[in-house]
């Protein structure tokens, strides 16, 4: 069994050396990035713009995210985009438990023809409905305020389809020894179907907070002032003005810092949220 | 008694109702919580997605300028005058060039990492870890990160490019380096999603196939072409299905802060172009036939794919 000379289990070894360095190429390439970004935010202006770039800031400038906080609403930014995220995933999140709920355990007429609307509505580009939202945002008074921001994402399809997949698997026994101790549905649906649901409703909590802390369009069309900007608005109008990298960088760190840390948490939810909705459908 | 007669009939509907009495009730009260449930979500389908469906289809055969309200039928003209556009021609064809690429490159670096992580290596759960944090990060942040990395004079690729001796291309500034540009940023962030994807598909097929062939004599390679690659023709499927609507939908705000479509058109896609002209000119009846001719082109390039590769799935 000698190929090159290597016996059976020196070929085992080397596959395997070839496969933890294609693992660590890929790691490289995909935490470089970070890494300058975070390098950056912390370096003086006289080191950002160098011949020879260094990646270890050889006088660390904390100072440019005081800077950054002052010269730009950065914190009023990352609080409205704290408040619209937690907002509008809280609104997915409980508009998707009932409608998944109604549509995997409950027979009503039209049922069926109503669920295959919404899977129709999530095969609509966002750009179609895009200019008409704008307008019955404007007609209720709402452009440049949370309402506008937070209710024409109040609820997500995709939801809908993942809570209604989840609960089409669920036991229903749970729930009739319930209803025979004569629970009422409502109650049934808190205290037993929930407490159950947790790791799906967890995994759609995050994904929706996350969706809505990076999205960028809608607050595009929808805010005006400073003031109102969402993090990632905010920080895409800064590359327009500056060029200052440093600040720009410390910018990014500071809105990709929450959901990194949340990421680093809670790892697990994140990923099962991309298997369920990518696997299960 | 004779009432009690004239009752009998009435009481075998009764009881025949009795028994289907609860089944009523039953329905009854699952029909009330049903519509209750999805009362918020057929609110929104209504306001959010039937209407503006049917506002946004009305408004493509308008001309109408929200400043001015003035809103003028004009028949087919928005639909004539973006098929004669070359400005919309051109957006269509950065949009083709865009999403190929991007799901190019997407399958073939997801496939690559998700079957090296399916080894059973030690380590695996923290590269899957970090292949999966770009996804976490926005794509605005994402975009101005590597628009730094990228930049011609002072980033860090053009430094390592000039230490191989190789030639240092512009990027984002020239206009025909502007589509690679954001199509490798595009897909550095979807890889690390789509490996996730391809991870499970590979998980869901039985080692013992594999193992099979194995015993038959097949290699590595055999084995990957003939049982692994067909086997997962149904995540394959969903990674273009998926990757193409990513990729001329969310794809956005990453070019927008990148090179804003420029320069000089270069990277203008249909999203781009769309937002400009509904924004930036007000043009919300053109705009409105631009979103419509997306839709129509996604759907059926969603549809072709179903056709070329579900065929393939089933054997």
């Amino acid at each position: 069994m000698a190929v090159l000379g290597l016996s059976r289990r020196q070929r085992h070894l080397a596959w395997q050396a070839l496969l933890y360095v294609v693992l660590s190429a890929a790691s490289l390439v995909v935490l470089l990035p970070y890494i300058w970004m975070v390098s950056t935010s912390l370096k003086p202006s006289a080191e950002v713009f160098t011949s020879v770039p260094h990646f270890i800031p050889q006088s660390p400038r904390w100072q440019n995210y005081l800077d950054v906080l002052r010269t730009y609403q950065v914190g009023q930014w990352l609080i409205n985009s704290f408040i619209v995220s937690s907002i509008e995933a809280a609104g997915v999140v409980s508009t998707s438990i009932l409608a998944g709920y109604a549509f995997g355990r409950l027979r009503f007429w039209g049922r069926d023809a109503i669920f295959f609307m919404y899977l129709g509505a999530m095969m609509v580009p966002i750009q179609v409905t895009l200019i008409p939202s704008f307008l019955i945002v404007g007609w209720l008074g709402w452009i440049d305020t949370y309402e506008g921001l937070v209710v024409p994402r109040i609820v997500a399809f995709f939801g809908v389809f993942l809570m209604r997949q989840f609960f089409l698997n669920f036991p229903s026994e749970l729930e009739d020894a319930a209803f025979i101790d004569g629970s009422s549905r409502w109650r049934a649906l808190w205290q037993i179907v929930l407490p159950l649901s947790m790791p799906a409703v967890a995994a759609l909590s995050i994904f929706s907070f996350t969706a809505a802390w990076n999205d960028f369009l809608w607050p595009l069309v929808v805010v005006n002032s400073e003031e109102m900007k969402t993090v990632q608005l905010g920080l895409s109008s800064m590359k327009g003005e500056l060029s200052d990298w440093s600040l720009i960088m410390a910018g990014a760190t500071l809105s990709a810092l929450p959901l990194l840390l949340l990421y680093l948490v809670l790892q697990q939810y994140f990923v099962r949220g991309v298997v369920m909705s990518g696997l299960k459908g | 008694m004779a009432v009690g007669q004239r009752e009998v009939p009435r009481a075998a509907v009764v009881t025949r109702r009795g028994s289907s009495g609860l089944l009523a009730y039953v329905r009854t009260e699952q029909a009330r919580y049903g519509y209750f449930f999805i009362l918020p979500t057929l609110l929104y389908f209504c306001v959010f997605v039937a209407f503006p469906l049917v506002f946004a289809f009305y408004l493509s055969f308008h001309n109408w300028n929200p400043l001015s309200d003035q809103r003028t039928f004009v028949g087919l003209d928005n639909y004539a005058e973006l098929l004669r556009s070359e400005s919309f021609i051109g957006s269509v064809t950065n949009t083709i060039v865009f999403t190929v690429g991007v799901i190019g490159l997407t399958v073939v670096f997801s496939l690559l990492l998700a079957s090296t992580l399916n080894q059973g290596l030690r380590g695996t759960g923290l590269f899957r870890g970090i292949f999966y944090s770009p996804v976490v990060t926005s794509f605005v942040a994402t975009g101005l990160v590597w628009l730094w990395l990228l930049d011609p004079g002072y980033g860090v690729v053009n430094y390592l490019l000039g230490l191989l001796g190789l030639p240092r291309p512009g990027w984002a500034s020239d206009p025909a380096w502007a589509m690679p540009t954001v199509i490798l940023t595009f897909a550095w962030r979807e890889v690390g999603y789509f490996t996730i994807v391809y991870l499970a598909g590979l998980q869901g097929i039985p080692e013992s196939l594999k193992e099979a062939a194995r015993i038959d004599g097949a290699n590595f390679w055999q084995v990957f072409w003939r049982i692994t690659f067909p086997l997962l023709m149904p995540t394959t499927l969903f990674v273009m299905v998926l990757g193409l609507i990513r990729a001329t939908q969310i794809s956005f705000g990453l070019i927008y802060v990148m090179t804003g479509g420029g320069p000089v058109g270069a990277t203008d896609v249909i999203v781009l172009h769309l937002y400009q002209q509904a924004f930036e000119f007000f043009r919300m009846g053109y705009a409105s036939a631009v979103a419509y001719v997306l839709f129509v082109v996604v759907f059926a390039a969603t549809l072709i794919q179903f056709r070329v590769l579900g065929r393939r799935t089933e054997f």
